[in-house]
């Protein structure tokens, strides 16, 4: 019953995705726990993903699905390696936050 | 109808990744982060993805961040952390400047391209029974395995990669304590493989 | 012939390359003989060429031979070119015959010396360097054998390195030089910048053509002097030849005598256009300097004791002539003297080498005396050097003297008189010297006895090979002035010959001058025999007490001051100079390296390891990249 006032273009879709992008990229930033700021690198690929999605309807091209699987199967692969290094890690230092982790000290 | 379900699963996904970057407490977070996940899923299905939403949920919503919580769990880093003030002082305005700078250029450029998109494919198109075209699954897989076949394979490889990888990361130094490091090394693995197999299904 | 005049110089280079791979193996005596073939067979070459020229009427006595384009740079094209023409033949033909007189006196004198065929190498080197200096069409190949002359100098000086003070002498010289040589460089800049063309012709032409300032002619000519000054040991810088006696006397006789010293007459013979156009006062300063030179070098000789230094003082005070010639115009004059000089004082040294070979390495005067009897033939050849350079008639050091006096009076009756008080000194310590080495008694066992030594000296004869040079020299010291006999237009021969070269800025004689040239003469004449009679009487006859001053023996303490100079002042600016270059330059250099690293040490500071950081600075990064996009495509 609710008349569509208007219909969500594909614009909608792209600005939505780039919203999330730069949640995710904000989160990044300010987030000090490391398993924290990797959920928010997972915002960002969603908000890829979506972009890619809502492109391959409009385009009316299925590889941008097809890349989306592969985005998604590399993710889930990032996951596990980064986890892992986390566990090593915060196994040792187990209160340690992005900003303690600063061997890279010039 | 379309507008009404975009609305609703927009402000999903706002509200998880509000959720996500502002909850104090990691478990939280977490599961805000599956309610964006499945504000993604929701849009998927409206833009003719249903693959890709199955995917999305059983992967991403029911392994990844079943990773996480597990993650979470096993190292005892559910102690929320203060997020009142941020030790490096200048991050928190770079993070604005970052932020409102990213949408105000990305959402610039979309709407400043939006005419110069146009149908150019083949078209995708849902399971249908009524329509001669093929179901959206079928068209992903043969577009997967006539064009992308070899990318195919290499993320195969990547995986059974990433799995041998992370064994040997998360491993304790040491034969000593044994039994305690197959317990941990062993989540990551067989998670990987529920992952995996989810994949390749 | 003219074509092949390459080969005067290529010849003796030959020799030096032969002698370079084969020297040792050549040995004693062949490497000698091989030496003086190629130098002999550059005289032949040397004199075909001249008949060549001579076959030419006169204004075509020029040939310019290319070799190839040296630097052939946009602005400046300097060619390996060489320009036989009057000038350069003269030049020529008494390097190459005496240069080959010469070594065949070496095989004789250097008889026994382990290093005998290195001289040879180095008396090849020299050679072939002189003929490039003189047979050079422009002032970079001149430079060129200039630069290496002073090298062989340096060379052969020290050819006893063993010893100290050959060794030091060796430095001495080619230091001196250096200053010299820096003058020279500096008028090539200058050539170069004013005439864009370091070749003679060129530069002659700007300035007979006025085409460069009288003040840019001036410049080059004086730096050019400086340069001569360097090489023909005029004040200031004449303190390195008297010590270079410290080198074998064939290099005495050829380098320091007849060959390297009178580039610097020859160099300002061959610009002498410029000097024309030049600043009047700049030749009355080149005269000036010589004829101080020859008067301060003249009363130096006359106290001193080494057989060799006397002579070595002699070739200063006639190189002042040779100069005093010069700042008056008298180009012919100039080149006349130093041709019958390179006669009569190679033959005065060789004659030396004779005697300190005869007496066994004895230099000191002193300890010589009645070595007439024993040694006829040296005594008198160098009797006829001596009447030679005194300055008695008929002999050739006579009339080319005297030319030098007539232009000099004819400049400035002063400048006449100094040259003729030098003329009486040179006649006075020549005849001293010839009366203590060869008359009285013999006082050469006066050394031993205070030394120690065992048994008597006993002087002999020199070999033949020494004995053959010196005759043929005493020849040509007897019948040199043929060249130039002023009595009238066809007995100047040398006049006539150089006159294509010279001509330009060749004096001519005021009437009031050339009227009185037979008494200028005879007052030179009187003034010899004077210088002769007086020597007789103090050390002949003793009748009149020596004098011999120690300031003269010291010659003048100038060697003492030039060292308290650099040690002291001079020394004190070197540090100066020295300290602004390690702090001020270094340190700039230094400095650049330091800010580098202090600001490198700011910006660490950077590098928090905070990842979160990195992260921020690479969103800004792509936020900036994004708004460049962005705002090109709002442009378009």
């Amino acid at each position: 019953m609710i008349a569509a006032v208007a219909h969500p273009t594909t614009t909608w879709y792209l600005l939505l995705a780039a919203a999330l992008f730069t949640i995710g990229v904000v989160g990044v930033l300010v987030r000090r726990n490391p398993l924290v700021l990797f959920m928010c690198i997972e915002l960002m690929l969603n908000a890829v993903n979506l972009t890619f999605v809502a492109l391959a309807k409009a385009l009316g091209d299925i590889g941008g699905q097809t890349t989306v699987f592969f985005v998604m199967v590399v993710a889930a692969a990032e996951v596990v390696v980064g986890l892992g290094i986390i566990v090593s890690i915060l196994r040792k230092r187990p209160q340690a936050t992005a900003d303690d982790l600063a061997e890279l000290k010039g | 109808m379309e507008l009404f379900v975009f609305i609703v699963a927009a402000g999903m996904i706002l509200g998880g990744a509000v959720g996500v970057i502002t909850r104090s407490h990691p478990v939280h977070a977490a599961l805000s982060l599956i309610l964006t996940l499945f504000g993604v899923a929701v849009l998927f299905v409206a833009q003719n993805a249903n693959f890709l939403a199955a995917v999305q949920v059983i992967v991403y919503a029911g392994a990844i961040v079943v990773l996480f919580l597990f993650v979470i769990m096993l190292l005892g880093v559910d102690r929320a952390e203060s997020l009142r003030i941020d030790p490096v002082k200048v991050q928190r305005p770079l993070a604005a400047i970052v932020g409102v700078g990213l949408l105000a250029f990305i959402g610039g450029a979309i709407i400043q391209g939006r005419d110069t998109i146009h149908k150019r494919g083949a078209g995708i198109d849902i399971a249908s029974a009524t329509t001669s075209h093929d179901s959206n699954i079928k068209q992903i897989a043969n577009d997967l395995f006539s064009n992308h076949v070899f990318a195919f394979e290499l993320t195969s490889v990547l995986l059974v990669i990433a799995a041998v990888g992370t064994v040997l990361l998360a491993r304790r130094p040491g034969r000593s304590g044994a039994a305690d490091s197959s317990v941990s090394a062993g989540s990551p693995s067989t998670t990987a493989g529920a992952t995996d197999k989810a994949a390749l299904r | 012939m003219l074509d092949i005049a390459w080969l005067i110089p290529a010849l003796p280079l030959f020799g030096f390359l032969v002698i370079l791979v084969l020297g040792r193996r050549l040995g004693e005596p062949k490497a000698g003989y091989f030496a003086t073939a190629m130098c002999g067979a550059a005289f032949v070459v040397a004199v075909g060429v001249f008949l060549d020229l001579m076959s030419k009427p006169g204004d075509q006595r020029h040939k310019v031979i290319k070799l190839f384009a040296w630097l052939p740079i946009n602005d400046l094209q300097v060619n390996l070119s060489f320009l036989i023409d009057p000038l350069s033949i003269t030049m020529i033909l008494f390097i190459t015959g005496i240069g080959s007189l010469i070594h065949l006196y070496s095989i004789g004198y250097m008889h026994g010396d382990p290093k005998f065929s290195k001289f040879f190498l180095y008396l090849n080197l020299f050679v072939f360097s002189m003929l490039m200096l003189v047979m050079g069409e422009n002032l970079l190949v001149t430079f060129l054998g200039w630069e290496g002359v002073g090298t062989c100098s340096y060379f052969l000086i020290a050819f006893w390195h063993t010893r100290d003070s050959a060794a030091t002498a060796g430095k001495k010289a080619f230091v001196t030089n250096r200053v010299g040589d820096f003058g020279f460089m500096i008028a090539m800049f200058f050539a170069f910048k004013y005439v864009h063309s370091l070749s003679y012709s060129d530069i002659n032409n700007a300035a007979t053509s006025h085409q460069i300032a009288a003040v840019t002619a001036t410049a080059i000519m004086l730096m050019l002097f400086v340069g001569a000054c360097g090489k023909s040991a005029q004040l200031p810088l004449y303190l390195w030849l008297p010590d270079a006696m410290a080198g074998p006397t064939p290099v005495s006789a050829l380098i320091h005598a007849a060959t390297m010293v009178t580039s610097g007459v020859f160099l300002m013979t061959r610009i002498s256009p410029l000097i024309t156009v030049a600043a009047p006062w700049a030749s009355t300063l080149v005269a000036i300097v010589g004829v101080v030179t020859a008067l301060f070098a003249a009363t130096i000789a006359i106290a001193q004791n080494d057989i060799k230094r006397v002579l070595a003082y002699s070739t200063v005070s006639q190189l002042g002539y040779m100069f005093l010639a010069i700042g008056s115009h008298a180009y012919v004059a100039a080149i006349f003297h130093m041709v019958t000089h390179a006669f009569f004082k190679a033959l005065l040294f060789l004659g030396s080498g004779s005697v300190i070979h005869g007496m066994h390495d004895q230099q000191d005067m002193r300890f010589m005396g009645a070595l007439r009897k024993l040694m006829p033939i040296t005594a008198g050849t160098f009797i006829i050097g001596w009447l030679a350079i005194a300055g008695v008639p008929p002999f050739a050091g006579f009339w080319s003297k005297d030319e030098i006096l007539l232009y000099a009076y004819d400049k400035s009756p002063i400048l006449w008189a100094l040259g003729l008080i030098t003329a009486l000194l040179t006649a006075f310590y020549m005849t001293r010297q010839v009366i203590m080495v060869f008359y009285g008694k013999a006082r050469w066992n006066d050394d031993a006895k205070a030394h120690g030594a065992h048994g008597d000296v006993k002087p002999h004869e020199s070999p033949v090979l020494m004995l053959a040079p010196l005759v043929v020299l005493a020849g040509l010291a007897i019948v040199g002035g043929g060249l130039n006999l002023p009595f009238n237009s066809t007995t100047e021969k040398l006049s006539s010959w150089l006159a294509p070269v010279v001509d330009v800025g060749e004096r001519s004689l005021h009437h009031s001058s050339e009227d009185i040239k037979w008494v200028l003469a005879g007052i030179a004449t009187l003034g010899a025999l004077a210088g002769i009679a007086v020597a007789y009487l103090v050390y002949e006859k003793h009748r009149v007490k020596a004098v011999e001053p120690v300031v003269l023996e010291n010659a003048w303490y100038y060697d003492k001051a030039v060292s308290d100079f650099m040690g002291g002042p001079g020394r004190e600016s070197f540090d100066a100079v020295a300290w602004f270059d390690t702090h001020i330059i270094d340190g700039a250099v230094n400095g650049a390296g330091r800010l580098v690293q202090g600001v490198a040490g700011v910006v660490r500071k950077g590098q928090s390891g905070l990842v979160r950081t990195y992260a921020a600075l690479i969103g800004v990064g792509v936020v900036l990249m994004l708004a460049w996009f962005f705002f090109r495509g709002v442009a378009q």
